[in-house]
């Protein structure tokens, strides 16, 4: 047993408002340069859509994540090592930058130069990749924001797998959900099997998955190894980027910015334990449909002495123990049962879990479609199909996913009655497999939803591997080259490419605001 | 004249190789972040897959002919029993067909970054300069092919090898082997090694990196750094 942390997230997809305040914190934060404008560490997409990039969900297309060969061993999709090898000069599954879409700014100097007209100025788009005007704006990040678009359009979603999907193009059936996305950090990453330069890796200490910026070489794999489509080529610096997972706030045990800045309260950070041993045949099952209940199975439980006390052997840190005892995410995955891994079918065996939406349903019962046993009747009268659910969520099988919507709906019932009738009822419980004792809890965490219940983040243990003393006065955080990436124009082997245009004078200020 | 010859097939082949390496190791030492293949691909695919693969298959070909057939000691031909006019039809028909491809994938390319209006925005001089000394080079090197071919006897050929194998062996001597040499030739060997000597300051660089990634094939999957 090789037994390894990671600080998994969840996002509460019941409370999410579509906001896109993590996107914007996030696109603030980490992606506000040159040549990653158009990427969006952090997204949240509308469903049904065909989301950002385009149709990221179709595999069949962007052929990312992992395939089970006849053997039962796994290979990337895209290919094995001498394929995508082979593929290193043109890879013949990168997107192109339109499927994100063309990065524009508006020529807002002239309204303020325009010669007076009969007509009022306008701000004209501007490309960034070309510094030239565009006659239209034809896609965005967020183009299908509340359903934005056709429906033929949007139902090339690849979640309306075997669904009749015609009838929801009617009005009055028509349903929606927000999804947020960001890298998976999983356990089993495609983007670094693909990587033939070996720049990827995921930390051992807390999982999260990086690139070296130095050593990437440009190739470009792991951009069409991921399935999630979160790894960005940035253009004018020639090396692929991702989510960081905020990691210099994590390893100072404070929240990404996602999370952070939530309004909705959605997300929850908590450590999570695992047998590394067990990941290569949890990811391999050869039946996509068990690959969710796979994934529980590499999870160890931080109450278990044994597990406890091996940790303890393996230098997992007291502190991180204690943190994985508390950690929601943990109690949502396993104890509670309500969120789930995103495309598990993938295999990738993701470490960013979502809890399905409970609303639609719950309106439903409202209005008596649903009865007050708590066993929902009809998959069919739920607004949003539970298929597409369990397409999103648990690779199409449907039972774990209506097994969380009913222990949530249970949770509802059980503190109405108590709040409402003051009266606690066991029955309330019935359809779930927890006790009166734990929907207080899920309660406590998952409605109330305190910072301090939501985030539960050990600060990382630097003073185990660096002696801050050689830190003293150092560079920090900083792009290549060690403290000398960003002011110097030029060197021997070349300038930094900057996009054709100009932002707000950002960059012709740039040397005198270093100066400054 | 006669110094000219000497400084530049005597001298500037190891000015050359030596500004090569050393300016390979430094960019590597001190601005790795600025190593990569500095792919247009998200830009605009244009005929990038047939043009690229078709140039890069054109070129390592060319590569590894050159090493081969310029640095194999004339003796070991001899052992093994190949007799220089065939080498040099050999060489003249894999070079042709190699030089061939990559011609028409360099073309390719150079078209592809020229029509787009992304590419003209985001390409550097750099980048410019390292095509269309690739096609110049490219060009003699093809032209070479006629001038073998009014006299296919293989010495000509052999007095090429015996140049580059005294240079590499850093015999002094290595420029007047070529004295008499076809003025396309020259120019030629003049072009190539300046490809090395461009190399360090370009996105060539790549190329160490593209035979470094062969070691992707016997690689684990999954990448676990440790902290510290």
């Amino acid at each position: 047993m090789k037994i390894r942390a990671q600080i998994g997230m969840v996002l509460n997809l019941d409370k999410c408002i579509g906001c896109h305040t993590c996107s914007v914190t996030c696109k603030n934060v980490w992606t506000s340069r040159d040549g990653i404008e158009y990427a969006w560490f952090n997204n949240v997409e509308t469903k049904p859509g065909i989301g950002y990039p385009k149709e990221w969900e179709n595999q069949d297309k962007w052929q990312g994540g992992w395939v089970r060969r006849s053997d039962g061993k796994l290979e990337p999709r895209q290919g094995g090592r001498l394929k995508i090898l082979a593929n290193i000069f043109a890879n013949p599954n990168l997107p192109s930058i339109d499927e994100y879409y063309e990065p524009f700014t508006y020529d807002y100097e002239h309204l303020q130069n325009a010669p007076e007209m009969i007509t009022p100025p306008t701000a004209r788009p501007v490309s960034v990749l070309t510094g030239k005007k565009m006659d239209k704006i034809e896609w965005g990040p967020n183009w299908e924001d509340d359903l934005g678009g056709e429906f033929s359009k949007r139902a090339k979603d690849a979640l309306f797998d075997g669904i009749q999907k015609e009838m929801y193009s009617a009005f009055e059936n028509t349903f929606m959900m927000y999804l947020p996305r960001l890298c998976e950090h999983c356990l089993n990453p495609a983007c670094v099997a693909s990587c033939p330069s070996g720049s990827i890796y995921k930390r051992e200490d807390d999982g999260i998955v990086l690139i070296d910026q130095d050593k990437c070489r440009g190739w470009r794999m792991c951009v069409s190894g991921c399935p999630y489509k979160k790894i960005y080529y940035n253009w004018t610096t020639g090396k692929a980027e991702k989510c960081i997972f905020c990691y210099p706030r994590i390893e100072a045990g404070q929240p990404t910015v996602c999370s952070e800045t939530c309004v909705g309260r959605i997300r929850y950070l908590g450590v999570l334990l695992y047998d590394a041993d067990k990941i290569e045949a949890a990811a391999s099952v050869e039946d996509p449909k068990s690959l969710y209940e796979a994934q529980l199975g590499v999870f160890l439980d931080p109450n278990a002495p044994d597990i406890i006390a091996e940790a303890k052997k393996q230098g997992i840190p007291e502190a991180w123990i204690t943190a994985a005892q508390k950690s929601p995410v943990y109690k949502m995955a396993m104890e509670w049962k309500v969120a789930f891994p995103l495309h598990p079918e993938y295999r990738t065996l993701p470490m960013v879990w979502y809890i399905p939406p409970l609303s639609p349903i719950q309106s439903a019962l409202e209005n008596g479609l649903i009865g007050e046993n708590g066993i929902i009747p009809d998959v069919k009268d739920l607004r949003i199909p539970i298929k597409y659910l369990a397409n999103l969520l648990t690779a199409g099988k449907e039972e774990p996913v209506v097994h969380a919507l009913e222990t949530m709906v249970a949770m509802r019932r059980y503190m109405r009655s108590k709040s409402v009738d003051k009266v606690v009822n066991p029955a309330t419980l019935k359809g779930t497999h927890l006790s009166g004792a734990q929907v207080e809890e899920m309660y406590q965490v998952m409605a109330i939803a305190n910072y301090e219940d939501r985030f539960v983040i050990p600060s990382s243990h630097k003073e185990m591997v660096e002696n801050t003393f050689d830190d003293k006065a150092s560079c920090g955080f900083s792009f290549g080259n060690g403290c000398s990436g960003g002011t110097s124009d030029s060197s021997l082997f070349g300038k930094k490419k900057a996009s054709p245009i100009v932002f707000h004078d950002m960059r012709r200020d740039r040397k005198a605001n270093a100066g400054g | 004249m006669d110094y000219l010859h000497q400084f530049v097939f005597g001298i500037y082949p190891y000015i050359a190789l030596a500004i090569f390496i050393l300016g390979s190791l430094v960019r590597f030492e001190r601005e790795q972040y600025s190593w990569k293949s500095e792919s247009s691909q998200l830009l605009h695919r244009g005929s990038l897959r047939v043009g690229n693969i078709l140039f890069h298959l054109g070129i390592i070909g060319l590569f590894f002919g050159h090493a081969v057939g310029l640095l194999t000691p004339v003796a070991v031909w001899d052992a093994l029993g190949v007799a220089h006019s065939f080498k040099q039809v050999f060489a003249m028909t894999a070079g042709g067909i190699m030089g061939g491809l990559c011609l028409i994938g360099v073309l390719m390319l150079l078209h592809r970054r020229f029509s787009s209006d992304r590419l003209a925005a985001n390409t550097t001089w750099r980048d410019k300069l390292v095509l269309l000394w690739i096609l110049a080079t490219l060009l003699l090197g093809l032209s070479t092919i006629v001038v073998s071919s009014q006299h296919l006897d293989g010495h000509e050929m052999v007095l090429l090898m015996t140049w580059a194998q005294h240079v590499i062996t850093f015999r002094g001597d290595a420029d007047q082997f070529i004295v008499a040499a076809s003025p396309i030739f020259k120019l030629h060997l003049f072009m190539g090694m300046s490809l090395f000597l461009i190399f360090p300051f370009t996105r060539l660089v790549h190329v160490w990196s593209g035979f470094g990634a062969v070691t992707y094939l016997g690689r684990a999957w999954q990448l676990v750094r440790p902290r510290g």
